[in-house]
């Protein structure tokens, strides 16, 4: 199929970026947006056009790497789907794609379509751990768990940390992201030791990054991984026990 | 990743203990700036519907809405001077409209700053109307409060105001078209306000149960709805002459 292809290109993070205008002619509808890309780059370095920078690794919508807002919507038309996942039947022939990169001040530009999420990294390194040896399996299966919590901190544990989330809040609000990270630690009992410091620690240093919740709900929609917004609710009310219990944050 | 690129760093200093009251540190992150807009949004919310339901005296005529007046003053009284209950009501709503306001600017600044460069092309999902024009009901709703205050309680809008013939004050203002219809737009505006405020204020602070949440998005629409009916009925009725 034929399609046209809008595209940021800045070749530095300093540097002045435009919207680019590429034919991406005759390429399969089979292909996902990434192979396309993959495609109409060959065809651009035989050109001897610089190809256009994007993120990708896994290419199965588990690792979270990639990322890029597709005609204004996060990761794409396809609900709880990464980029990587959305492939070209879903457009008709001549349609027009606009891909443009992250854009929030916690996500700087490096080049085209490739954003620095190290920010998350911070947000991890602040408290996205349990620092106690819980030990073997037979001893971790000493800890009942019931069924409900467990699958719930699952849901949460799903989060890829691709950026969706940030990429489509208004804000540029890292709460989905956050809140995920958070309650997949803060809902298990190997979790609480460290549960209101830990909450107090990612969330500062969140805060520092990136934007606060109106409740919209767009990062909910973008996210790849279906994360629920009831996990920022929690994060709020953890924050506020934290605060209130007066635990140090050490 | 590696770290050779330019990007924002932490700049925040090591917490000190003991030096700020829990309070003020708590008020200086977003997400206690955002539980003080939800409490004292609960606290203002809790006044419109109590505002409204002492309003429907109107339809029970001059004596009933006059007498609901005076006793508004007499709150406690001998307890506290006359007045005195009013006046804690007045400085509580008060206060809670400017921390309120405070916390949304500093909000939207904030997020205005996180937020530096707009998408050319951005396609929204999830959110409505009420969401979007949150900032927009606000400034008028502030506006409208003190148009308000200067017309039905300062009397400024009326040379023959009476302030224990509130029936009279009234039906004065709304009987001129341009007055009710300030009173009317400013209550559709605070309907978006609060069909949007009240679903919020549950993840705001952290009421959440997945048995119930779906009953959220039922009680902001009542609230809104209740309050909007409920306050755009005064100045109808007596434009229509239903209350003269």
């Amino acid at each position: 199929m034929d399609l046209t292809l809008r595209v940021w290109r800045q070749p530095s993070p300093d540097a002045p970026g435009s919207f680019e205008t590429y034919p991406a002619e005759d390429i399969d509808e089979h292909a996902s947006l990434l192979e396309m890309l993959d495609i109409v780059n060959d065809r651009l370095t035989e050109q001897g056009v610089e190809p256009i920078a994007f993120d990708s690794d896994c290419r199965e919508g588990i690792c979270g790497t990639c990322g890029v807002m597709v005609d204004g919507k996060a990761h794409g038309p396809m609900e709880n789907t990464a980029a990587c996942q959305v492939h070209l039947f879903n457009y008709r022939d001549g349609d027009t794609i606009t891909l443009e990169p992250w854009r929030a001040r916690g996500f700087p530009l490096r080049k085209d379509l490739i954003v620095d999420r190290s920010a998350f990294d911070e947000i991890i390194s602040a408290g996205g751990y349990v620092s106690v040896n819980t030990g073997s399996a037979p001893e971790a299966n000493l800890t009942p768990v019931d069924k409900g919590t467990a699958d719930l901190a699952f849901d949460a544990a799903a989060c890829i940390g691709c950026g969706a989330c940030v990429a489509a809040c208004p804000n540029g609000a890292a709460h989905l992201f956050t809140s995920a990270k958070l309650s997949q630690l803060n809902m298990l009992p190997q979790g609480q030791p460290e549960r209101y410091a830990r909450t107090q620690r990612m969330v500062t240093i969140m805060e520092e990054y990136f934007g606060s919740c109106t409740n919209y709900g767009e990062c909910q929609a973008a996210c790849p991984q279906d994360i629920s917004i009831d996990f920022i609710a929690m994060m709020n009310k953890d924050y506020r026990k934290s605060k209130f219990r007066n635990r140090r944050a050490s | 990743m590696a770290d050779t690129q330019q990007k924002p760093t932490a700049t925040t200093p090591p917490p000190k203990q003991g030096q700020r009251s829990w309070i003020a540190e708590f008020y200086g992150s977003a997400l206690g700036k955002k539980y003080a807009m939800a409490i004292t949004g609960i606290v203002l919310l809790a006044y419109v519907v109590v505002h409204m339901i002492g309003n429907l005296k109107l339809y029970q005529g001059p004596e009933e809405i006059n007498a609901y007046a005076e006793w508004l003053r007499q709150i406690a009284y001998p307890a506290l001077p006359e007045e005195g209950g009013l006046w804690i009501f007045r400085v509580v709503l008060g206060g809670s409209v400017l921390i309120h306001i405070h916390a949304a600017y500093a909000l939207w600044l904030d997020n205005r700053r996180k937020r530096p460069a707009k998408y050319e092309k951005r396609d929204y999902v999830a959110v409505n109307f009420a969401n979007r024009t949150m900032r927009w009901t606000g400034i008028i709703i502030a506006l409208f409060i003190i148009f308000h205050v200067a017309d039905l309680t300062l009397g400024a809008t009326n040379p023959d105001f009476d302030h224990a013939d509130v029936y009279g004050n009234i039906v004065a203002s709304f009987s001129d078209p341009l007055i009710a219809g300030i009173y009317i737009v400013a209550n559709l505006a605070l309907g978006f306000h609060i069909f949007h405020g009240a679903w919020s204020l549950f993840q705001t602070m952290g009421w959440n149960n997945r048995r119930f949440n779906h009953w959220r998005r039922y009680l902001a629409v009542a609230l809104a709805v209740v309050v909007v009916v409920g306050n755009v009925s005064f100045p109808l009725a007596v434009l229509t002459g239903v209350v003269s």
